[in-house]
């Protein structure tokens, strides 16, 4: 029963996708991609992963709407609009895609405890992170301390990332005070 | 039970296709504000209904977290458009501009 669900949501997730790609309007494509974020988040409720839906939600819907947002401020609002019939990088993707379905069929099931993703390692930072950490919580001592370096450098990226924004959209716009319209 | 749940589930999930009809159609800006709103509305209902679906309902409270986001995102969205900027102090405060 609760497959049937699960199919709605993807179904819903690829009419967005779609509905963005075929969108004309900036703005438009802009609050639609804060919804398919939410979307997202959705799916990932779905698949158990709570706290990957919470940062979707929060940076997918509500922080990269107004950074895209901010830019097309400065940017204006203007598409050019093209005619061309890109074929061979739908044959690409559509080639890239199909691979990846037929990868997938090999993967293991979710949460399967004989996966060997949860086989190699896992084991050991379950038994030991009491110990050798002393932090009941297993995510959190993974993520602070067995791979501590790990985390430090995807916190360097992110802390690159949010400077290189900044950099781009602090500076001074100039005056104008149209109003923009969807 | 679950067939409720289910039923409840799908409902959402219609109601989501309309306002990404509202969207996607929609002639000015207000009204793809207002398709994200009530879009974030029913991903709170659906969030809600999925934790019942899977027997957990201490989702609840990731529901409510979610109704805060989606609530302050739309403050931000609106905010923008009136000043095309975060930072500016809103026209309450007291400091001149």
């Amino acid at each position: 029963m609760e497959a049937i669900v699960d199919f709605a949501l993807l179904a819903g997730l690829a009419a967005w996708a779609v509905a963005i790609v075929r969108l004309r309007s900036l703005f438009g494509a802009a609050m639609l991609f804060g919804i398919y974020s939410l979307h997202c988040a959705l799916i990932f409720v779905v698949l158990d992963a709570v706290d990957v839906a919470f940062t979707e939600a929060a940076v997918g819907a509500g922080i990269s709407t107004v950074l895209i947002l901010g830019t097309l401020a400065i940017t204006g609002i203007k598409l050019e609009v093209r005619h061309t019939r890109a074929l061979i990088p739908l044959l690409i993707t559509g080639t890239i895609g199909a691979a990846l379905i037929y990868a997938s069929v090999d993967m293991p099931l979710v949460g399967d405890p004989n996966a060997p993703a949860n086989l190699h390692i896992v084991p050991d930072y379950i038994e030991g992170s009491a110990t050798e950490i002393g932090i009941p919580n297993v995510v959190t001592s993974v993520l602070a301390s067995y791979r501590g370096y790990d985390t430090l450098g995807e916190v360097t990226v992110i802390f690159t990332a949010g400077v290189g924004v900044l950099c781009l959209l602090g500076r001074g716009k100039p005056k104008r005070s149209r109003k923009p319209r969807g | 039970m679950i067939v409720i749940y289910v039923i409840t589930a799908l409902a959402i999930i219609l109601g989501m296709f309309f306002a990404m009809g509202r969207g996607v159609s929609g002639p000015t800006l207000y009204d793809r504000v207002l398709a994200v709103n009530a879009f974030g509305g029913m991903t709170v209902l659906m969030i809600a209904v999925l934790g019942f679906l899977m027997s957990r309902p201490d989702f609840l409270d990731i529901a409510l977290v979610y109704a805060l986001i989606n609530f302050i995102g739309t403050i931000a969205v609106l905010k923008f458009f009136e000043y095309q900027d975060l930072g500016k102090r809103s026209s309450f405060s007291e400091t001149p501009k």
